[in-house]
């Protein structure tokens, strides 16, 4: 058996290798459905049914898939320069914080002025926390994956801190909780949803610009395929890497502000979900292209927001429902390798 | 007639690699004791049929036989028990480890070693060949030619009976060159078949019995060499008649615009690369930098375009200091270089983006503002295409498909474009087939006729010597000397570019 590269991939051909993926996520995990002995066609019904069947779930996928989309669009940003920042959850974690601290420093703004304040403050929060591997790196070539992903435990542990002792809430009946935010701190809504969606819009169009059309963006785009390209066009290289690297810890920031102010009403460990780490899987499969990063995140979510459904609705156990969707995330990642490479059987004499 | 078997027989080969077609029914024999040259241009399919001999990929269809016999290879190791030992153009050596230990890397099968039965019964098999091999030399200390014989000698004691030598001259001096032809011959007395892929004419016609030509992936011709001559094989390999010469153009307002004084250089380990360098460059003149590879020709390259530190000495361009200048700076003085490496990407070009995106790397600096305008480039990229011919299905085809030969175009193409004053090309014709080259040597002396001063850097003496005007050797980061093109032989070159000063 031997595993080659394939040269060029038509469109056709990969959307049929795509398509092909998923019928086999779906034959798959119909299999398992049936061996819990429901009916696989009903289940993959309550999935679809659970994430877009009536307005409200679909506000619950919508909701799932601001955050997502932010954090991708700031991963995506240290991808294109190759700088693989893992550390979304620290940089999600540490904008709320710096968020909060202007919510607790001045309590009393009116509504627009302290959002508008918190917003920025969480870009700021994610940013730095960004910057520092990004400064050991354009400094002393460190390895800027382990350093995103350890500062993301001592981001954990900071609000852990914060939240388990020095900010714990006194009126939450022994309850380790920080207290929520005023209404003057909560995201307002529109259509039902918090503003969220409207900033994840307004990002999207910002990224999608800054990404194919500025300076910077095709700056990134060269400095991500080689440094010495990078200096021999004359391109300051450390400064690219520290502004990118801000930018995509800042966008992981908004996330935090995002998450505190319209979903959670305060800052708490669980605040990220794990979206930090899920975005780096979205960004992948979205070729870091920025207006495929809003469809692939929405269907993340909808495949969350209906895996949860269906615990409910057909009483499939927690365990189980977390493995359908990662049957369904392994075809659809495995069919990346079919995309990239051919396997061929020869016989051997 | 009754026919002995031949050593190496490939029969009807085929080979497809997506729409491409890279072999096609190629027939090529190799017997005992013949070399056995491989002539085509580049994508003619040589590469492919010599990696499928050897393993590295299978093919689609027809039959190898080695000895007569049948033989299927699925990988390298395969072809390797067969007796075919591949040289390759990049060394695959280790180079914190001695001659010895690479020798016997990856080829002994018992858990502990004697190293020094091995040694003797290595230095045998060197002396035999009469491989110049210091076997406890470690490899980073070796030069080239050392490292080439060295590769020779691994294949050798895995039993290879059939050497392929990928373009083996093309890093070595004249001296080295010959001290190779020596070992080739040699090898050839032994019983060895001797598969000999080069560029350069005049190798093909001294060393090799008989010569194959490729063209687009067929084999035209096998013809016996000593019964063909260079114009022949050249118009077979391209297709049509070519004329092989350069002519030297004039330019006759000479003014000195580019002078370098005594410029050192180290790197970040002390290692002093460039010593006292001082030479300076004029108007509608191409002066060439002949060297070893690694000599510091890169080094000097980057010094100019401010991407090396500079210990001390200065660079004046038009009078106007260039040491300390950023990279950006000495662009917009109007100093362009373009290095081609050997791997022909690494520097200068973007593989992922198309030919648009790549002519922006110089040109979005130039306007003012937040956001890039790629109209200027569209047109840039679509006048390129047009005027050196490049090969593409259109100008938003990621570089990184085309031919080697047409990404170098661009890369030139571009450089040009820029209206350069003073020109620095390191390797343009790197890898490229003859008419290609020619053609290249032809836009060099279109600028040069406009007055550029164009400093050119590369490994065929034969086409320096007839293309410069001047030419400057170097040897370990100094300046041996500095001869004109016309009273100069190869042989004093050779000379200088061991060390010997002028």
């Amino acid at each position: 058996m031997r595993i080659t590269k394939k040269p060029e991939v038509s469109r056709k051909e990969e959307i049929k290798i795509r398509t092909l993926s998923i019928l086999f996520a779906l034959i798959t995990s119909g299999l398992f459905i049936l061996i819990l002995s429901h009916n696989p066609f009903e289940v993959f019904a309550g999935m679809a049914d659970g994430a877009l069947g009536n307005t409200h779930r679909l506000k619950s996928t919508i909701i799932k898939a601001i955050p997502l989309v932010i954090t991708s669009l700031g991963i995506s940003v240290a991808f294109k320069m190759k700088f693989w920042n893992i550390g979304g959850e620290g940089q999600i974690l540490m904008g709320a914080y710096l968020a909060t601290v202007v919510y607790r420093t001045f309590p009393d703004l009116g509504r627009p002025v302290m959002l508008l304040l918190m917003i920025i403050a969480a870009m700021i929060g994610g940013g730095l926390w960004a910057l520092i591997p990004a400064f050991f790196r354009a400094k002393w070539r460190t390895n800027e994956t382990i350093i995103t992903l350890m500062m993301n435990y001592i981001a954990l542990k900071w609000i852990t801190y914060l939240q388990y002792s020095a900010w714990k809430d006194p009126n939450a009946m022994g309850f380790a909780k920080i207290a929520p935010y005023g209404d003057n701190a909560l995201l307002p809504k529109l259509f039902g949803i918090h503003i969220g969606w409207v900033i994840t819009l307004i990002l999207i169009m910002i990224m999608y610009f800054f990404m194919n059309y500025s300076k910077m963006g095709y700056e990134i785009a060269v400095l991500g395929e080689s440094e010495n390209t990078a200096n021999y066009a004359g391109i300051n290289v450390p400064k690219t890497i520290i502004t990118a690297v801000f930018i995509s810890g800042a966008l992981c920031g908004i996330t935090g502000f995002v998450q505190a102010t319209g979903v959670s009403g305060n800052l708490s460990v669980q605040l990220t979900a794990g979206v930090g780490f899920t975005a780096i899987i979205t960004s992948w499969l979205s070729n870091l292209k920025v207006p495929v990063i809003l469809v692939v995140s929405f269907l993340f979510a909808a495949l969350v927001q209906g895996a949860s459904y269906i615990q409910i609705a057909f009483g499939i156990p927690d365990a189980a429902s977390t493995i359908l969707q990662s049957l369904i995330l392994f075809f659809v990642l495995g069919s990346e390798f079919f995309i990239r490479y051919r396997i061929s059987f020869k016989k051997n004499k | 007639m009754n026919q002995i078997p031949a050593l190496v027989a490939m029969s009807n080969i085929s080979k497809r690699f997506g729409t491409i077609l890279a072999n096609d029914n190629v027939n090529f024999s190799v017997g005992a004791g013949e070399i056995h040259a491989l002539l085509g241009e580049n994508g003619a399919g040589k590469s492919t049929l010599m990696n499928m001999l050897s393993g590295v990929y299978t093919p689609d269809g027809g039959s190898i036989y080695i000895n007569g016999e049948e033989v299927f290879f699925s990988s390298p190791r395969d072809s390797m028990y067969k007796g075919v030992g591949m040289i390759h153009q990049h060394f695959k050596l280790v180079e914190i480890l001695s001659a010895l230990e690479n020798v016997l890397l990856g080829n002994e099968k018992t858990l502990f070693l004697n190293k020094k039965k091995k040694y003797d019964e290595i230095k045998e098999l060197s002396e035999k060949f009469s491989l110049d091999i210091d076997l406890n030399k470690k490899v980073y200390e070796m030069s080239v030619g050392e490292k080439q014989n060295l590769e020779i000698l691994k294949v050798l004691y895995r039993g290879a009976k059939i050497l392929v030598l990928d373009e083996p001259t093309a890093v070595l001096t004249p001296q080295e060159t010959e001290k190779l032809f020596r070992i080739m011959l040699k090898l050839k007395e032994e019983g060895c078949a001797v598969i000999f892929i080069s560029h350069k004419m005049n190798e093909v016609m001294n060393i090799s019995d008989k010569t194959t030509v490729l063209l687009k992936g067929r084999s035209v011709k096998t013809l016996n060499t000593k019964e063909t001559n260079p114009a022949e094989l050249t118009e077979i390999m391209v297709g049509y008649p070519v004329k092989l010469e350069i002519k030297r153009e004039t330019y006759d307002h000479k003014e000195e615009v580019f002078r370098m004084e005594n410029l050192s250089s180290s790197t970040n380990e002390g290692v002093q690369v460039l010593k006292n360098v001082s030479f300076s460059l004029y108007s509608g003149e191409i002066l060439s930098i002949a060297g070893i590879a690694g000599s510091g020709q890169k080094e000097l390259c980057e010094a100019i375009a401010g991407l090396y530190k500079v210990d001390s000495g200065s660079i004046k361009f038009k009078g106007e200091e260039m040491v300390g200048k950023t990279p950006k700076e000495i662009i917009k003085k109007g100093i362009s270089m373009s290095f081609i490496p050997e791997d022909r990407l690494g520097m200068g070009l973007v593989a992922s983006m198309d030919i648009v995106d790549n002519i922006l790397l110089k040109q979005y600096q130039k306007k003012t503002g937040f956001f890039i305008d790629r109209k200027p480039s569209r047109v840039k990229a679509k006048e390129i295409v047009e005027k050196l011919e490049i090969k593409t299905p259109g100008i938003n085809h990621p570089i990184k498909n085309l031919s080697g030969g047409n990404i170098q175009k661009v890369l030139l193409g571009r450089e040009l474009d820029s209206n350069p004053e003073l020109l620095i090309t390191a390797y343009p014709v790197r890898g490229l087939d003859i008419n290609t080259c020619y053609k290249i040597y032809d836009l060099l002396n279109q600028e040069k006729k406009k007055g550029v001063a164009i400093l050119y850097i590369g490994e065929d003496l034969d086409a320096l010597i007839e293309l410069s005007d001047r030419i400057m050797v170097i040897n370990s980061g100094e300046i041996m000397g500095i001869v004109n093109a016309s009273e100069t032989t190869k042989e004093e070159i050779g000379l200088m570019m061991l060390g010997e000063k002028k």
